[in-house]
Parts: structure tokens; C-alpha cells; sequence
């Protein structure tokens, strides 16, 4: 990818004394999908909002395209916006309301007309010139604010929770639209979320955010694979984080049971959190009074230890079914462990639980709250 | 038993309203166009036509109307300021301006007797500051300010209701798609306060057209308004026919201003939650 | 720049609107007869309006009146309300303009209407040797008239929030239709029921026009009290009197004020 078209460089920006962000530094690049994800409170609708102007940083300088932006008003900047709940001027129809940027920049009608169709055409919603924004249904004022912010071609289009009003079928549409418009319009898109699978399906780079931090930035792969601390495990998809011992180099122990893992260079002796995913976990069913030293025992135990020589025995607990896969409970050395599979294990069968090397994540401990912020500056 | 529910419901409310409100209202019309027999006249109407009766009618549309557009003025900027107060303090604030209401309005306008006086506190404050003494009271200018400081909160309510229910990423909007502070003003903010104002400027004009008590009480006896020709004809000539027949005069230019805040203002509820 | 421009503008509106107030009350304690002139501080006003019958019995109407033309106007509102709320669309609408007749009309229209029906009704029953006395009823009908349309428009907002399920749930779990009102409906609109009685009771206490066309010779309120006594001058006992009236209510709405905005603030969910 290209150059920097965005740089934030050390944004600090409190609200009645609450530091909201702090000292966070970010660079988006030109054409990428960008999304900031995090809790609600995090930051990222701020850092969206100083971006397009509506909010000044306390410190901190935003450079765009080489330009210091910084307190430059909104009117004046080369980006727009896709507002929460849209923002449509209820009293404009559809045309009025796309025209709008347009008529402010005195294009000739004749543009303005090309461009309504042509914006219109984009977002699907051909013929709704007319209409007045009430009219529409949530997901068609979503097309249309994107349509009026796109008419004025900015260079990015900054999106804040812009599916966040929708019902989920219709807002896995929008993403795959969302998508769709990006790669035809071949801007940058700024995408402000707290759902963690919109983040997945759609950017190119997600940066986690928490509470004025940035946790981690990365692709979606390595943000999912790849945690940085256990923030970010615990916020992305389901885990278990369970406090661990790093014996040396590829070996952790958990509860008392040591098992081989791939990280190295954390020391030895040291208290860490270990993150598996469900779907990492493996069960191997043992036989309902299957004594330790018998044969059927014994299978189980070798099936186990070829994937890790460590593994936990418990007993299923609670399943439910979720269509592609079973959402299991297991409890063993008193904890519950979610595990999903696709094959159904009843409640009360015991089973053997392993987990490969490669699924085990290792994280340092947060010694305090600065640390747990991991202050990133290279941008993978 | 449904049908006898209803009516305890319903019915109370019907039969005052049609007793006390629709009723009386026909009784207006009534008198207004018959003469003592009871035969039917338009001469009560035509009785607006002496130049004395024309003259109040045309000084109170003359001076309802300037203090309409000055309450408009005047309400629609402190309705901004008052919006961009940060929240916690704006109930403060507004109360600020209800709380006057508290004091007998009566007793209010004729404290503005004291105030504009040949001796009174503004004379006085001029005359401190070695300026000529201004004949204030008695004048139609007197009657316009107690028209404006009486129904300014009338006019500011419904301005700050409709300023307040804004979208503030609505106004964003504008700004990120280039309007600057004036465009995003004119293209979106007052129009999307348009039916505050209309609702404003109707309760203000037709208070301001009908009053007596202000015209009273700063215009001296010098200056009538219509309302004052219509209450003496009442309650000192005792003419109810010629009474009646000016008040439906009157009726026609609050019909018009009733049909326009009918048309404008869909929410009756506003102009509530607004007191 | 900006900021010091809007502030000197509020102080200038508050002077405005605070200046014929701040009259008031210093006469209220002006030594001095006539409001001409400055005769130093007293409080003998304040002692000598106890002892006035005319201006004692005048309050007694007015205080009386606000309170019973408040309660009934929120009774008769209250139904309104139900029946507005379980009407078709287009009787709603028709109900909903009659109900702008008071509140847009001039009052001196209304005032003169309800005088002439008055008059009317009078004359009607007559034949049968019954007279209308212009008094207490009158004026009393009068402002429940001009109230109800309030009282309505304060409630019917509340109402509609309602979420009919929690009635039909209580009804579900055996109560029966008044104790599901007064358990789930009531306390759910309650404060647009007292917010509507106060509107109702303050609008009240300050009429002049519709009191003045609708009272009899003999009879007075506060206002048309203070009406009458323009000409010959007022008594220093009414500004004595009206502001502490001034007081009064305002002692009232701060402390109603402040304990309904603590149970508002203890049932908002924490804000992060």
C-alpha cells in the first residue's frame, strides 16, 4: 500500500477532566479500510470526531496529506462524514438532501443532477429523488447518507457505527455493500465500530481500542490469531484466558499441567495469561467408568497427548446448539472452559481436553494499567 | 358495558367543551349579527367602520405586529444562546425566564408605569447620566414595550423547544459537507425551527392584537387599542350587539393566524412542554 | 468575543425581565404611600394586608378558585386524555382542535363568549324563576375552561409513552382494573398529571381577562382587584401582598423542583 494520507500524531484529548484519549498516535494509509473497534467509551467516536473536525485535541496535531489540519473547521476539510442515525435534514427530500454539499460548492445543475443519479444508482436506491427522508426505512437513510457524503468525492469517508441503528440481516447485507462501494469508489474508508465481526468481515486494518488506548492494530488475522494482551483476546470472539505459569521457553503450565506451547522469550518462572479459543480445544470422549489403566483409558490418553503432552480430563457440563456447532461447557480443575464443535458431546460424558501448540496464545500480565496499554507505534 | 365506559370517558369532556367553548362561541356570532329584536343586521359589523374604531384597529395590528417581529428578533438569538449552553444549566436558565410569570401580571405591566414615568426610574437614570428626560409613557411605544416584555417568554419557548430538539450531528452534517456557520444556519438549522416560530409569533400576535390591560395601563387614556373599543362597549356602554359584532372582526384576523399555526405546527404538544 | 456579546445580551434581557419584578418588591417596602415617592423602608404593609377585609377576601377567591379550577380542569383532563388516546384518527384530530380553541383564541373573545352564555343560560332558566348570580360558579367555570386544554396537553404525552403490555401484565397476574390503573398506569403519569394541575393552578391565579368578563359586581380576585384600583391608585398592601404570593410559589417550585430532579437522577442508568 501507499503513503500515509492521515497521520495523528500524539492526540490527547480530555472532557471535563476525563483524559478520553491519550497520547495516541495512528497513521492511515490512502485506499485502506480502516476500522477503530473498542468498547462503548473508548475513544474511537472522538478520534473519528477530530478527524472530521466536529471535536479540537487538547495536544496533538492531525496531518493530512501532508497539511496540518488540525484547526482547520470541518467545512474546510477533504472528508466526509457518515454520521450515527444518519443526521438526514428531515425537512430536504432525498435529491435536497445529496445536493446539499454540492449547492454549497456551486456545481451547475446539471451536475448536481448527474451526480444524484449517479449516487443513487451507487447505493440502490434509483427513483427515490422524491422521497423524504422519514419515509425511508432505517437502511435506506443509511444509502442515502452515504450517498450525500460520497457525491462530494471526498478523499476519505469517516463512518460512525453507521450500521448500528439496522437489523442484523440487514446489516450483513450493508457490509458486504459497505465493501462493494469501497473498492468501486477507491477511497479511504475510516469505519468506527463496537461489533467485533463487522470490524472482521470488512477492514483491511483494525486498531482495538480501550479506554483512550490503542491496544493493538493489525489485520483481522492477526488481531483474531495473534491477541496482543487479553483485552483484545477477551474483545475479539470468545476465549478462555486463564492465569498460567511460563516454565521456560514453549512450555506453560496451566493449573498444574504443564503443556507445550510454541511462544518463547518471556522468561522462565513467570506469571502469565494464557488465551485458547474454543474451537482450538479438542475432546476426546472416555468411557463412562473407564478405570485409569484400562485399555479404553488408555486410548483416549494417547489420542491426547499426540496433540499436546499436557491435557485437562473433565466432564461436559452444558451444550447448546447453534446450528453450525455445538457451544459446550466443561467443567475441569474448576473452570469452565467453552469449547465449540461440530460434533455433540452430551452432558455428563467425560472427555479428555488438549489443545494443539500453535492454539495456545501467551500473554504478558498487565503490572498496571499503563502497561496493559500497549503503546503501539508500528503499524504491521 | 363498553359503550357505558366510554361515555363516562368521553363524555364529560365533549359535553364541556360543546357548553363552555362551541356553544359561546355561536352566541358571539349570534349577537354579532342581530340587532335588539333579534332581527338579523350586519350594522354591528359595519360599526367598525367609524374612524375612531378604524384608527385602534389599525394602531393595535400596527403595534401587535412590531412587537411580534421585535419578540422574534430578540427571542430568536437568546433561544441560541441559551441552546448552546452546556446541559445541567439550561433548566436553570429557562426557569429564569418563567419564574417572572410567577408575579401578577398585572401588577407587572404597571410596575413599567413607575419605570417609564416623567419621574420615574429611567428618567431618573438618564438625568443621572446628564441626558434630556424622555416622554416614554402614554406613548404607543410604551404599549408596544409591555406587549414585548409580556409575551417575549411566548415567543422564546417554542424557539428554544424546537432549537433544542435538533440533531447536533444533523448541523455537523452540514458543516462536513461544506456549509460554513451562516449557510448551516440559513439551509438548516432555522428551518428546521420554523414551526417554534410560527408557533411563537401566533402567541404573540394574538395576545398583543387583543389586549386592553397593556394599552391601559402605559397608554394612559390617550391611546386605544380594539380591545379596549370592545371591552367598553361591554362593560361601560353595554352594547352587546355592536360588542359582538366588532369582537367578530377581531375573530377573522385571529382565524387567519389560528389557520396558519394550524398548518405550520402539527404538535399541539410542543407549545405544553414548553410552559 | 462571541461569549462576552451573549452574556452582556442575557444580562440585558434579565434586566428586562427582572426590573418591573425588582419595582415590585421595593414598593412592597416603600414607607411611602404613593408610588411617586420613596418614603424608606417598612414592613408595615405586610403586617396592615392581614387586617384589609376586601384585599383578605379577594386572595380567599383567588387561591380558591386556582385550586378547585386546577383539580377539576386535571380530572376532566385526565379523561380526555383516555378517551383522545382510544380514538380513531380522525375524531382524534377534530377532538385535539377543539381543544386549540381556548389556548389560540383571545381572551377577550373567550372572556365575552362565556359572559354572553352565561347571560344566555340565565335568561333561559328565568321562565322557570331561576336566576344566574355572576360570582364564584361563574368565574370558577371559566377557568376550568381555559385549564382543561393544559391539562390535557400535559398528560398526553406521558400517557402515550405508556407501554400497554405492563396494564394487560398486571391484569395477567390477577389485578383487577382499578388496582392495574392505579398501580401501573397512574405512577407512569403522574408527573404530567402534577405537572398539568400546576400549569393549570398558576394560569389561575394570574387570570385577569377571563375573571373580568365572567365575575359579578362584588366580586373580585386579586387581579380585577388590582384592575379597579389603577385609576385611584394601589394599595401598598397588594404589592406587599403579591410578592409574597411571589415568594411563595417560588419556595414551592424550587423545593418540588429539587425532589423531582433527585428521583429523576436516581432512575437514569449511569452514563459512561
Amino acid at each position: 500500500m501507499s503513503n500515509k494520507l492521515i497521520d495523528l500524531q500524539h492526540i490527547t484529548k480530555a472532557f471535563d477532566g476525563n483524559v478520553v484519549l491519550d497520547d495516541l498516535n495512528l497513521y492511515i494509509r490512502e485506499n485502506e479500510f480502516l476500522t477503530l473497534l473498542g468498547p462503548s467509551g473508548c475513544g474511537k467516536t472522538t478520534m473519528l470526531r477530530i478527524m472530521g473536525g466536529f471535536e479540537t485535541p487538547d495536544r496533538g496535531s492531525v496531518i493530512f496529506d501532508g497539511k496540518d489540519i488540525t484547526s482547520l473547521a470541518p467545512n474546510k476539510r477533504q472528508l466526509n462524514t457518515v454520521f450515527q442515525k444518519y443526521a438526514l435534514f428531515p425537512h430536504m427530500s432525498v435529491a435536497e438532501n445529496i445536493a446539499f454539499g454540492l449547492r454549497i460548492r456551486k456545481k451547475s445543475e446539471d451536475y448536481i443532477r448527474d451526480k444524484i443519479r449517479y449516487a443513487l444508482k451507487l447505493v440502490n436506491l434509483e427513483g427515490f429523488e422524491e422521497r423524504t427522508p422519514d419515509s425511508l426505512s432505517g437502511g435506506q437513510q443509511q444509502r442515502i447518507a452515504i450517498a450525500r457524503a460520497i457525491v462530494n468525492e471526498p478523499k476519505v469517508l469517516l463512518l460512525d457505527e453507521p450500521l448500528g441503528a439496522l437489523d442484523l440481516k440487514l446489516r450483513q447485507d450493508m457490509q458486504y455493500e459497505l465493501i462493494r462501494l469501497k473498492n468501486e469508489l477507491g477511497i479511504t474508508f475510516i469505519y468506527v465500530t463496537h461489533d467485533q465481526e463487522e470490524a472482521l468481515t470488512m477492514s483491511d486494518t483494525i486498531v482495538v481500542m480501550n479506554q483512550g488506548y490503542i491496544q493493538q492494530i493489525g489485520t483481522p488475522e492477526d488481531i483474531y490469531n495473534e491477541p496482543k494482551n487479553a483485552f483484545v483476546a477477551d474483545f475479539i470472539g470468545d476465549s478462555n484466558i486463564i492465569d498460567g505459569t511460563m516454565i521456560q521457553d514453549q512450555l506453560v503450565e496451566i493449573f498444574g499441567v504443564r503443556f507445550a506451547c510454541v511462544d518463547t522469550g518471556f522468561g522462565t518462572m513467570k506469571p502469565v495469561d494464557v488465551v485458547i479459543r474454543p474451537e482450538d480445544l479438542e475432546l476426546i470422549p472416555v468411557g463412562e467408568d473407564a478405570e485409569p489403566d484400562s485399555p479404553a483409558y488408555q486410548t483416549a490418553v494417547s489420542r491426547a497427548t499426540q496433540i499436546n503432552p499436557g491435557f485437562f480430563e473433565g466432564t461436559v457440563s452444558h451444550v447448546i446448539f447453534k446450528g453450525m456447532h455445538y457451544e459446550m461447557e466443561v467443567q475441569a480443575k474448576g473452570f469452565e472452559w467453552l469449547v465449540l464443535s461440530t460434533r455433540l458431546f452430551q452432558v455428563g460424558t467425560r472427555v479428555l481436553m488438549s489443545v494443539d501448540p500453535y492454539n495456545i496464545q501467551i500473554m504478558n500480565k498487565p503490572e498496571s494499567e499503563d502497561e496493559m496499554a500497549v503503546k503501539l507505534d508500528e503499524h504491521l | 358495558m363498553k359503550t357505558k365506559r366510554r361515555f363516562w370517558m368521553d363524555g364529560p369532556y365533549l359535553i364541556w367543551t360543546a357548553a363552555f367553548i362551541v356553544i359561546p362561541l355561536f352566541t358571539i356570532v349570534y349577537y354579532g349579527l342581530t340587532d335588539k329584536t333579534g332581527a338579523f343586521t350586519w350594522s354591528n359589523i359595519a360599526q367598525m367602520g367609524t374612524p375612531e374604531r378604524l384608527k385602534a384597529l389599525v394602531l393595535s395590528l400596527l403595534l401587535s405586529l412590531l412587537a411580534t417581529f421585535i419578540c422574534l428578533i430578540m427571542a430568536y438569538p437568546l433561544a441560541l444562546i441559551l441552546t448552546k449552553m452546556k446541559i445541567g444549566a439550561t433548566g436553570f436558565i429557562v426557569s429564569i425566564f418563567i419564574i417572572p410569570m410567577w408575579m401578577n401580571s398585572l401588577l407587572r405591566i404597571l410596575a413599567w408605569q413607575t419605570l417609564l414615568e416623567r419621574n420615574g426610574v429611567i428618567n431618573q437614570i438618564l438625568g443621572f447620566l446628564h441626558l434630556p428626560k424622555q416622554y416614554l409613557i402614554n406613548t404607543p411605544y410604551a404599549i408596544a414595550l409591555g406587549m414585548i416584555y409580556d409575551f417575549l417568554p411566548f415567543m422564546l419557548l417554542p424557539i428554544y423547544n424546537s432549537l433544542e430538539k435538533i440533531d447536533s450531528n444533523v448541523v455537523n452534517a452540514a458543516y462536513d459537507l461544506g456549509a460554513n456557520k451562516l449557510q448551516a444556519f440559513w439551509k438548516v438549522i432555522f428551518p428546521l425551527t420554523l414551526p417554534g416560530v410560527i408557533s411563537g409569533i401566533t402567541m404573540v400576535f394574538v395576545p398583543a392584537l387583543t389586549t386592553f390591560v397593556i394599552s391601559d395601563f402605559l397608554g394612559g387614556s390617550k391611546v386605544l387599542l380594539i380591545g379596549n373599543v370592545i371591552e367598553q362597549q361591554f362593560t361601560q356602554v353595554g352594547d352587546w350587539n355592536v360588542g359582538s359584532g366588532l369582537s367578530l372582526v377581531l375573530m377573522i384576523f385571529i382565524l387567519i393566524s389560528m389557520a396558519v399555526m394550524q398548518h405550520y405546527d402539527k404538535d399541539a404538544d410542543d407549545r405544553v412542554t414548553a410552559l | 468575543m462571541k461569549k462576552v456579546l451573549s452574556r452582556i445580551y442575557l444580562v440585558f434581557i434579565f434586566i428586562l425581565l427582572y426590573a418591573p419584578i425588582a419595582v415590585l418588591i421595593v414598593l412592597s417596602f416603600n414607607k411611602s404611600k404613593t408610588r411617586a415617592k420613596w418614603g424608606g423602608w417598612t414592613l408595615e404593609w405586610y403586617v396592615k394586608m392581614f387586617q384589609d377585609q376586601a384585599i383578605m377576601s379577594a386572595l380567599y377567591n383567588t387561591l380558591l378558585i386556582a385550586l378547585l379550577s386546577a383539580l377539576i380542569a386535571t380530572i376532566l383532563g385526565l379523561l380526555a386524555s383516555f378517551s383522545l388516546l382510544s380514538m380513531k384518527h380522525r375524531t382524534r384530530g377534530f377532538v385535539l382542535s377543539l381543544l386549540d380553541i381556548p389556548m389560540l383564541n383571545a381572551e377577550i373573545v373567550t372572556g365575552i363568549s362565556l359572559m354572553l352564555i352565561f347571560i344566555a343560560i340565565g335568561q333561559f332558566l328565568s321562565h322557570w324563576g331561576y336566576t344566574i348570580e355572576f360570582g364564584m360558579m361563574t368565574v370558577l367555570i371559566g377557568h376550568i375552561t381555559f385549564n382543561i386544554p393544559y391539562t390535557v396537553l400535559s398528560i398526553m404525552p406521558k400517557l402515550r409513552q405508556i407501554n400497554i403490555s405492563t396494564y394487560e401484565a398486571a391484569l395477567d397476574l390477577g389485578a383487577s382494573r382499578w388496582l392495574a390503573f392505579r398501580k401501573v398506569i397512574l405512577p407512569d403519569i403522574m408527573s404530567g398529571v402534577l405537572s398539568g394541575f400546576m400549569l393549570a393552578f398558576t394560569l389561575s391565579l394570574d387570570d385577569f381577562v377571563i375573571t373580568h368578563f365572567t365575575k359579578g359586581p362584588g366580586f373580585d380576585t386579586l387581579s380585577t382587584k388590582i384592575y379597579t384600583e389603577v385609576r385611584k391608585g394601589i394599595k401598598p398592601e397588594m404589592y406587599a401582598l403579591s410578592t409574597l404570593l411571589f415568594a411563595s410559589i417560588l419556595l414551592l417550585i424550587l423545593i418540588f423542583g429539587r425532589a423531582r430532579r433527585k428521583t429523576a437522577a436516581s432512575s437514569q442508568p449511569a452514563v459512561y
